[in-house]
């Protein structure tokens, strides 16, 4: 108890503490924690809230993906993250697990595409160069559908046309695809207006059709009128201008590509085409600008000839418009005659004629002729006749002429009702030349050469004779003559010299001439100054005529009278 | 043997700060007439505002473990770290010894504050007298690791300002950093706010 009586006096002499003011409620304290949870509430909340759907894609094979690391972008936006990585059920496929974002939520609808952006280097380019380091991530390509999914396939190459990317889509046919792949890039004046979408063979194997997509605003110069062609690889030709070398670009000659274009002349009737209209696709511009060739026709024409030189595409003329094409030569046993024919088929474009064409075929319709094979009757009647010509001396190429031949022989037997069409043929120009050298030779075989030779043998041994003859007998006569005549033509030389009789006798004459002329004169001037001496006589002083002036006149007056 | 006299028996106060010692007149809000400080024979309401500041910071402590504490981006290759995963990504490339120095200063010691705090505080409201001596030390314990308890902090905020390379390697913080932080420093305060005279407020049986 003592113990307990000892505070007080231990106490005793020490200080009491002040009073200070009140101190802070001590149960605030309960707000630190009460914050704390209010935080992670709110970054649960915000979690749960920012948690979108999660979609399973399907890959080849996951390279280049890394689960918690890749993430899935839109527009370059992250939108998601791959949060899992594992193989499908019969191990064939990579199923990827991808957290998109609330905001992105919209993105998983039936249509959307997904792929893995890699880098990527083709002929057209190289993409993706800033996936080298940073890694690769999953592009998107949002649908339009409206319709939640959440099981998708991954492309393995990106597409090449997005949905929200403004343009039209055609349809081209094609009888292969060339070099094209889808990417390729299609010309419109060289200019790249947009790639081929998608390509897949036809149902029946017989040609590939394609999908392209030309961006807008170029898609209005699709139209009615617009050819399109292969533009892939370098078209060189030769013509009478000079080499010409024609590529659309440098990526096309190693990549591929389709050019566009309207048909050359003028379309009244142009206008922008809808969506997905088919158009052909040809080999060559050549060929996409050239008139339609309309619906071909088979032929088939027999040659006796060889025919060495003609091919498979040798383009089959009229009158020298290219409107077929040779597709098949194949040889024939004829037994009866022992020869070996040659069949030659050709697919013709009769509406390459042109108006030709056209009126022909009114004129068919007009009589009932639905085939135009009455009218071809007629003109095999006429003399239209095939013809292997030769189109390049050089190589010897064969090409096919059709022309009304005037004077063809007469067909004794010709089946109008034959099918395919047969057209008669006529030896080329090239064997009509080698036939008619034939015949010259053979009429030089006949001139008998021998004979010839002994004739002129015999004629000049005659002739040998005759001039013998002539060196004998007539030449030592022919020397007489010429004797004589040079006597002859010197008495002569003595008749004409300067002291020969005549000679002087002729000069003498001369004078006597001269003489009288000069009297002549005398009585001329004479009777001009005294005309009336003629009537009267001559007058007794008369003056000399000599005299006769104006100043002698005075005189004659004054002695007058 | 007999106990010491408490001081509340003897009706004195001591100061917490300056040490003077003053007659418990028994009035609230009593002051060191010394220094000015407060005065009160234990700390008050010591055991909440431990509790409240350690529930604080295990709530907290959840989101710096979930969140990503640190991005490194090096040549273009993002990548985002949480604790553990940094921990596992030292211990899988070759440094399993900074593996374990991250581990026992971001998970052993947070985790182990955790326990001994809650462990004194219970023991300490129960009033039991087991284990004074060992109690005692852990407390201590506690209060000398508080200060190494930032090194994932420190680590981040060294390399966030060091490695700024641009495109070819660079460190942000992450949000996770921050509860971390926020952690270390409520549980800091926690063993700050528990009064250790608590441990041996209770029958002296065993002395």
């Amino acid at each position: 108890m003592t113990d307990h009586n000892q505070p007080p006096s231990v106490g005793g002499g020490l200080p009491e503490p002040v009073v200070r003011r009140k101190r802070v409620n001590a149960a605030w304290i309960w707000l630190v924690p009460a914050v704390a949870a209010l935080v992670g509430l709110s970054l649960v909340i915000n979690a749960w809230r920012q948690q979108g759907p999660a979609i399973n894609i399907s890959f080849q094979t996951a390279q280049g993906l890394e689960s918690g690391k890749t993430v899935v972008k839109y527009k370059d936006v992250v939108i998601g993250k791959v949060t899992n990585i594992r193989l499908s059920q019969d191990h064939t496929k990579v199923i990827v697990k991808v957290d998109l974002d609330k905001s992105a939520a919209g993105i998983a609808v039936s249509d959307s595409r997904f792929w893995v952006v890699r880098p990527r280097i083709g002929l057209g380019g190289v993409s993706g160069i800033d996936t080298l380091l940073s890694g690769s991530f999953i592009g998107v390509d949002v649908g339009k559908s409206s319709q939640p999914q959440t099981d998708f396939v991954g492309l393995e190459n990106p597409p090449s046309v997005l949905h929200d990317s403004r343009g039209k889509s055609y349809i081209l046919h094609s009888s292969d695809l060339g070099s094209l792949d889808i990417g390729s890039p299609i010309y419109f004046r060289r200019i790249q207006v947009g790639r081929v979408a998608s390509y897949k063979l036809d149902e029946d194997g017989k040609g590939v059709t394609m999908q392209i997509f030309v961006d807008s605003p170029y898609d209005r110069f699709v139209s009615t009128e617009s050819r399109f062609w292969n533009a892939s690889g370098v078209d060189v030709s030769i013509s009478a201008d000079g080499l010409k070398l024609n590529t659309q670009s440098l990526a096309t000659v190693l990549a591929g590509g389709v050019a566009f274009n309207d048909a050359p002349g003028p379309h009244p009737s142009e206008k922008p085409v809808p969506e997905n209209t088919t158009f052909t696709l040809f080999d060559t511009q050549a060929n996409a600008m050239a008139p339609p060739d309309g619906e071909p026709s088979y032929i088939r024409m027999r040659f006796d000839q060889p025919v060495r030189g003609l091919t498979v595409d040798s383009p089959v003329e009229f009158r020298g418009i290219n409107f077929g094409r040779v597709v098949s030569i194949r040889m024939d046993y004829d037994e009866k005659t022992n020869k070996f024919p040659i069949y030659v088929g050709a697919l013709i474009y009769p509406e390459r004629l042109g108006r030709a064409h056209s009126k022909l075929q009114a004129i068919a319709k007009s009589h009932g002729d639905n085939d135009m094979s009455q009218i071809v009757t007629t003109m095999v009647a006429q003399g239209l006749r095939a013809q292997a010509k030769v189109g390049n001396l050089l190589t010897g190429q064969l090409y096919i002429s059709l022309d009304i031949v005037p004077n063809a022989p007469k067909l004794t037997e010709y089946d109008p009702n034959a099918r395919p069409l047969e057209i008669p043929t006529i030896p080329g120009s090239f064997d009509k030349l080698q036939e008619q050298m034939a015949q010259i030779v053979d009429k030089l075989d006949k001139i008998p050469f021998d004979a010839i030779g002994n004739n002129l043998n015999h004629t000049l041994a005659d002739l040998d004779t005759t001039i013998k003859q002539l060196n004998g007998d007539v030449l030592p006569a022919f020397k007489n003559t010429l004797k004589g005549a040079n006597q002859t033509l010197g008495t002569a030389n003595n008749a004409l010299s300067a002291d020969s009789p005549l000679q002087q006798n002729l000069s003498s004459t001369m004078q006597e001439l001269q003489r009288m002329a000069r009297s002549l004169r005398v009585l001329t001037d004479y009777l001009n100054t005294q005309p009336s001496s003629l009537i009267r006589g001559r007058a007794k002083d008369a003056p000399p005529v000599s005299n006769g002036s104006p100043s002698t006149a005075q005189p004659q007056q004054g002695s007058k009278p | 043997m007999a106990a010491l006299p408490r001081a509340h028996e003897l009706g004195l106060i001591g100061c917490h700060v300056c040490g003077q010692i003053c007659r418990d007149t028994q009035v609230d809000h009593a002051a060191c007439p010394r220094c000015g400080s407060s005065l009160h024979r234990r700390k008050p309401y010591s055991a909440a505002r431990t509790w409240a500041l350690l529930i604080a910071a295990f709530i907290f402590y959840i989101p710096a473990n979930v969140l990503p504490i640190m991005r490194t981006v090096s040549l273009g290759d993002v990548d985002d770290n949480t604790i553990l995963s940094g921990v596992v990504e030292l211990w899988v490339k070759g440094s399993p010894d900074l593996a374990v120095i991250v581990f026992t200063a971001s998970i052993v010691v947070p985790m182990l504050k955790f326990l001994v705090m809650s462990t004194l505080l219970l023991s300490a409201h129960r009033g039991t007298s087991w284990a004074r001596r060992q109690r005692a030390m852990l407390y201590r314990l506690v209060e000398f690791i508080g200060y190494w308890s930032m090194l994932d902090v420190f680590v981040v905020a060294l390399l966030t300002a060091l490695v700024q390379f641009g495109f070819f390697s660079q460190v942000e913080p992450l949000p996770g950093v921050v509860y971390f932080g926020l952690t270390v420093i409520l549980t800091m305060l926690a063993s700050q706010s528990f009064d250790p005279r608590l441990i041996w407020d209770c029958k002296d049986e065993d002395d």
